[in-house]
């Protein structure tokens, strides 16, 4: 079911996949620069985690080819149970294949556009072209995100016009069944201005190990006052090199809500910044981790204060188990001019077990004078006073530990706005930690 | 009927002996209150019998009913039917209260024979109308944010759920102002019974007047070295310690004085 492709990629694999898509040529002319600057451009520079020797560019095959899906009822059990079959809204991408989308009447007669970046691409050239790397993420920042434009082989796209506010959820997934697969992926959320809307996406891997690679760019853009809340549940397998860039740009009166809750069991790099562009605009990242095995991973949250007025947040929650390592590096920055900014950050990390190892690291970048800012950490195991306290009551030690592990990582939970996506990650932090 | 019977009880914390021979039996149906200045070794005798990991027994016996109580784990204490209304509760972000006490009631409870949520609600609205809390109480997350007022309904809260044999109340009473003490008083009073034990411990004798206690001890210098009725608390109340310090010629009543 594979499309023969070379593992190394050339310019003329990159021009036929392109063209085999029906892909504008102003796209085409994009992936083939971008192809040309990953050969050149290094690797990110994640603080405190060397990189330099995973494999970023080594995959069995650029394209799988995946079953689609008829009609909803068709969907795989797997899917079923994170999918509410009442869901309006929604895109399903099996490995590489668009598989499945509907957007309700209502929603499509107001302009809203869910759809695979192929088809954005074919039917809505001018929205993407605005929006694709231009002023979110660019291609030559360095080798990764040069490598998913050159490369992207699935993504998805959302826009919501002027002055609407989507109601219900839209809901995302990107199901990977397939060990060989590897996944380019590139996002692109827009909100117009005024609008709103609540966007969940799930890289849901239901084998136990992959070959592939992943590289995910999401770009998520909440025009003038504008709402965004993402929310997300990666539960990639291990096995991939996840390399996952998600960035926010929020403008006057803005706001964009993350809540992200990162349980891949593959090594991953994860970047997720908010530029707070406009004045009053605001952005509120929390994000949850749990990593165990032998996993590696850096989660990198920036929240850089452009606008006047603007506020950013970062809550992350780490429980690292095995010989799991985490590092956690939380960047709230201001820049000149961004006076009257609030820049607040909490990182923790829960270690559960000797070998695990976690470290949150706080900084703040401030130029500017009239500004508050605040930032707290700590790393260190379940408080044995927390424990007494619970096992006072009756409850034995292991489901203590349970509870202040849930009660630890509920900051995400509790806000994922899909009931079946939260009942998903609450399930896979029970697998994850027990 | 239970009985919690302890026994030449020496208790020490980081090689600092605090208890040193503490004798004490409560039995279901009776209150007792343990009074004494600060540092006699009140609050560690109530940390010792329910386990507190900072402390080591390193003499004597507490039984519950004729077992064991230092063999057991402080969960398996809390299930033998020990309750400690704690003095400084832990916050626990991100569990709720109701959930809390759901899980404490079902650990007591056979699987499968879990409390209904409609009968647990039912039950923990009915309390918390005793107490004079607000129900959104119900869905904080576990004392986080909590006044020390709230905490200290919280705890009494949680003794009115669980309902156990035998409950120590580690100065509920401290910072309560004087209407939170009576809804607290009226929550243990509700409690008394045939089949509940309680072991009060207190700075002041003004809990004393909402609770009539049938046993009154005092210690000093990590022992009981006092017991009476109820009149030994108004004679406290009245004439301060310094007379049983005289009796006994004690001269500094804190632990580590011989």
């Amino acid at each position: 079911m594979t499309v023969e492709t070379n593992s190394k990629m050339t310019e003329q694999d990159v021009r036929s996949f392109s063209e085999m898509n029906g892909e504008p040529s102003w796209f085409t002319e994009l992936r083939l620069r971008s192809f040309g600057e990953a050969q050149t451009l290094p690797l990110p520079k994640p603080d405190k985690t060397k990189i330099l020797s995973w494999n970023f560019t080594e995959f069995p095959v650029h394209t799988v080819q995946s079953s689609v899906f008829d009609s909803i009822e068709d969907l795989t059990e797997d899917i079923k149970s994170i999918v509410d079959l009442k869901q309006k809204n929604l895109y399903i991408q099996h490995n590489n294949t668009p598989a499945f989308s509907r957007v309700s009447e209502e929603l499509a007669a107001q302009g809203v556009i869910l759809t695979d970046i192929f088809t954005a691409l074919r039917e809505h050239g001018d929205l993407v072209k605005k929006y694709f790397m231009t002023n979110g993420v660019k291609t030559d920042e360095h080798k990764l995100t040069a490598l998913n434009a050159a490369l992207m082989n699935g993504g998805a796209f959302l826009y919501v016009p002027k002055n609407v506010v989507v109601e219900e959820p839209v809901q995302v997934v990107f199901y990977h069944d397939d060990a060989e697969a590897s996944l380019f992926n590139h996002v692109i959320v827009v909100a117009d201005t005024s609008s709103k809307v609540t966007y969940v996406e799930n890289y849901f891997s239901t084998v136990p190990h992959a070959n592939g690679l992943a590289n995910i760019v999401s770009e998520v853009f909440a025009e003038d006052n504008a709402q965004i809340t993402y929310g997300a549940v990666d539960t990639l397998a291990e096995g991939f090199i996840t390399y996952v860039n998600r960035r926010g740009r929020a403008a006057r009166d803005a706001r964009i809500e993350w809540a992200l809750g990162m349980m891949n069991d593959s090594d991953t790099i994860s970047e997720n910044t908010t530029n707070l562009i406009g004045d009053n605009s605001y952005g509120d990242t929390k994000s949850v981790v749990v990593g165990r095995g032998s996993q590696k991973q850096n989660f990198t949250t920036q929240v850089v204060h452009w606008g006047k007025d603007s506020e950013g947040f970062i809550l992350k929650h780490g429980v690292m188990k095995d010989s799991a390592s985490a590092i956690f590096n939380g960047i709230g920055k201001i820049e000149h001019g961004a006076t009257r900014s609030n820049a607040v950050q909490e990182s923790r990390v829960l270690m559960l077990s000797e070998k695990a190892r976690g470290d949150a690291n706080p900084i703040l970048l401030i130029d500017e004078d009239d500004v508050t800012a605040g930032h707290a950490a700590s790393v260190g195991r379940v408080d044995p006073l927390q424990l007494y306290y619970l096992m006072s009551r009756g409850i034995t030690k292991q489901e203590a530990e349970r509870l202040v592990i849930h009660g630890f990582l509920a900051p995400v939970v509790r806000v994922l706005p899909i009931e079946g996506v939260k009942k998903q990650l609450t399930e896979v932090i029970e697998r994850k930690v027990r | 009927m239970s009985t919690l019977v302890i026994k030449d009880l020496h208790v020490k914390i980081e090689d600092k002996e605090i208890l040193k021979g503490v004798d004490l039996t409560i039995n279901t149906g009776e209150i007792h209150a343990i009074m004494g200045p600060n540092g006699t070794g009140k609050s560690t005798l109530a940390s010792a019998i329910m386990g507190h990991p900072k402390y080591e027994v390193t003499q004597g016996s507490i039984t519950l009913d004729g077992e064991d109580v230092l063999e057991m784990e402080v969960d398996e204490r809390a299930r033998a039917g020990l309750f400690l209304g704690m003095q400084y509760p832990s916050e626990i972000s991100g569990v709720t209260n109701a959930d809390f006490m759901r899980s404490a009631m079902n650990a007591r409870r056979e699987e499968g024979d879990e409390i209904s949520l409609m009968k647990f609600i039912r039950e923990l609205d009915k309390k918390m109308e005793v107490l004079d809390m607000e129900q959104e109480m119900a869905q904080r997350y576990l004392n986080e944010g909590f006044s020390g007022g709230e905490k200290k309904r919280n705890e009494i809260l949680q003794l009115m759920m669980i309902q156990p044999k035998i409950a120590i109340l580690d100065e509920i009473d401290s910072g309560l102002d004087i209407d939170a003490l009576k809804v607290v008083s009226e929550g243990i009073n509700q409690m008394r019974s045939e089949n509940f034990g309680c072991l009060i411990i207190t700075h002041y004798q003004r809990l004393l007047n909402y609770i009539t206690p049938d046993h009154v001890h005092v210690m000093m210098q990590g022992r009981v070295v006092k017991s009476g009725g109820e009149e030994l608390s108004h004679k406290l109340e009245s004439e301060g310690y310094d007379w049983i310090k005289v009796e006994l010629g004690i001269e500094d009543e804190t632990v580590g004085q011989a």
